[in-house]
């Protein structure tokens, strides 16, 4: 299993997993509710009875970066899928239509998008919408839509250059049908590759939205939302600001790792030059 | 190369054209009258339309397109439906904080990139080279604001360097360049990590190039190789990142503003944001997009200037 021997991968998937089985368990189970305010405890340091302390409300730090987790994680995931979902066929399309009108507009249209940061959009959505963990999504979807097109058009134009794909259109497929059958499971690595990485960068901007208050809103507890709130408490309860950017760091950079590791992995160049 | 300015040319302005209008769309299907959000629930039937007209909002929505566009053109943003004082000018005060902040970013990043990429090309594989790219693996990772938090507890909480924030202005520019240091940090600090990266495999491509061998057998140290051949052409894709980064820097500006309580473009356009003061939000992000264009556009123009194999392919 040459996946395996990555240390990147290993180490990266292994972060990645901690902070998703967090999550995952905190739909079942955290060490207290995050809902429930106690004043009597509020900011207590790390210690046996909090681990990792508690905040102004006296919540529990931990239990809040767990079900954060699941804020964090759902919608850079969804915002992933959404650029996946709409970016591939348009990438796929432009690739089968090289140098037509649509390939043009699809192109033109990724250029434009690209002009607007996903915090400039999301600036947008806020102001006819309102904020709020949805909005989140849609923005750093619709800012994920150019990356995934440009990425599968570029690796599918070179595709549709090889001989395999030329026996393919001489058994009389269809541009679309070739797109799919032929050109996309042999993007498929690139993709996750990607996927991977959008993912991280999609935590990164979460939290972010989250800190300016375009995110998740209260009481849905979320990463970004938490450290804004220990902002002006950063001086005497420093874990407040500490815990939730440590958990982002360690997310985004685990999953990093597993890009690299995945990359190396799956593309076949790097294995050659390194056996 | 004119034709390729020309080309260059139509490109930025039907882009600008096309983004202005996605903008005015977007605003202008925001639920809510501005005016009726501006007199609150009681207000009478007549006050509002009178506001309405005041503001230019009983037009049909195809002539206030072209008024915001040539408004815009000629510098005049509109009214402020809050504050009733010029946008143009709540945009020029603010623009002073967060164009230099960007900048300051910009140059910093560059600053600490190109040589850190360097070092590492050139040691491809040893301990230094592990050491940056574990360095630049953490700085991709880290958010910018939280890192800003960070700098604050320790420079300006701790050790009192620097104040944990506010904008003295430019009446001295030096108090106000002390004001911007931590915020430029703390924006350039992750886009550098990301910049060495490129530059560093921007390089080792290029050391593996055939013209790289024969200066070196011309007799060139492998120093000089480097800074004679190597970097112009490593400049190619350090360039795009540079361009693509500056939108960064700007967005990332922008939330740095409010951990720093910097009065710039961000903290403008959230209060528009609370205030319904659309037509404060729909001016800065149409800015926003336009510098983004504008530096991809200059990046362009940059590129022919680097490389002159691009000018006479278009």
């Amino acid at each position: 299993m040459t996946l395996w021997y990555s240390r990147n991968l290993l180490l990266g998937a292994t972060l990645s997993l901690f902070f998703v089985a967090l999550a995952l368990i905190s739909f079942v189970w955290t060490p207290f509710d995050v809902e429930s305010l106690n004043i009597g405890a509020k900011l207590k340091p790390p210690g046996a009875s909090y681990w990792l302390g508690t905040d102004h409300f006296g919540r529990d730090v931990f239990s809040m970066i767990m079900v954060g987790a699941r804020t964090s994680i759902a919608v850079a995931l969804v915002a992933v899928g959404i650029g996946m979902g709409v970016g591939v066929p348009l990438g796929l399309t432009a690739a089968a239509r090289k140098g037509g009108w649509l390939d043009e507009v699809i192109m033109r249209g990724n250029d434009l998008i690209f002009a607007f940061p996903s915090l400039v959009i999301a600036i947008l959505i806020t102001a006819i919408a309102g904020p709020g963990a949805i909005n989140a999504i849609i923005a750093i979807g619709i800012f994920n839509i150019p990356v995934f097109a440009r990425l599968t058009r570029g690796a599918a134009l070179s595709l549709w250059e090889r001989e395999f794909i030329l026996a393919a259109r001489v058994c009389g497929k269809s541009r679309t049908r070739i797109s799919v059958e032929h050109i996309l499971p042999n993007v498929t690595n690139l993709l996750i590759v990607q996927g991977t990485i959008q993912f991280s960068l999609g935590i990164l901007a979460e939290a972010g939205l989250s800190y300016v208050g375009l995110g998740a809103q209260p009481p849905t507890p979320s990463w970004g939302r938490m450290l804004a709130e220990a902002q002006t408490m950063v001086s005497f309860a420093p874990h407040l600001a500490l815990v939730p950017g440590l958990a982002i760091v360690l997310t985004v950079l685990g999953l990093n790792l597993m890009g690299d590791g995945l990359r190396d992995a799956l593309d076949p160049r790097i294995r050659v030059t390194r056996t | 190369m004119l034709t390729y300015l020309l080309k260059r040319l139509t490109s930025l302005v039907i882009s600008l054209l096309v983004a202005s209008l996605v903008i005015f769309l977007v605003v202008e299907v925001a639920p809510g009258d501005p005016a009726s959000f501006m007199l609150g629930l009681n207000a009478q039937p007549d006050t509002v339309a009178a506001l309405r007209t005041e503001l230019g909002l009983d037009v049909p929505r195809y002539a206030r397109y072209f008024a915001w566009l040539s408004g815009m053109i000629s510098g005049d943003f509109g009214m402020s439906y809050t504050y009733r004082t010029p946008v143009a000018q709540m945009i020029a005060d603010r623009f002073w904080v967060s164009m230099p902040l960007s900048l300051m970013a910009l140059a910093l990043s560059t600053l600490i990139a190109f040589p850190a990429g360097l070092f590492a090309a050139a040691r491809r594989g040893s301990a230094g080279d592990m050491g940056v790219m574990g360095t630049t693996q953490l700085g991709v990772a880290i958010p910018n604001f939280w890192f800003a938090m960070m700098l604050v507890l320790v420079f300006a909480i701790n050790l009192r360097w620097f104040s944990a924030g506010g904008f003295p202005g430019w009446d001295d520019p030096l108090l106000a360049l002390k004001a911007l240091t931590l915020p430029a940090i703390a924006l350039a600090l992750p886009q550098a990590a990301i910049l060495t990266r490129v530059m560093r495999s921007a390089l080792l491509d290029i050391l593996g190039e055939d013209f790289m061998r024969t200066a070196r057998a011309k007799g060139l140290s492998a120093r000089q190789a480097i800074w004679r051949h190597g970097l112009r052409n490593a400049l190619i894709p350090v360039l795009t990142i540079i361009g693509l980064q500056f939108s960064f820097l700007l967005a990332g500006a922008i939330i740095i503003e409010q951990v720093f309580f910097l009065p710039g473009l961000g903290r403008l356009v959230f209060q528009a944001i609370t205030q319904r003061d659309l037509i404060v939000v729909e001016s800065v992000v149409m800015l926003l997009v336009f510098a983004v264009i504008v530096v991809n556009f200059a990046v362009d123009l940059t590129y022919a200037a680097v490389d002159p194999r691009l000018r006479a392919r278009t």
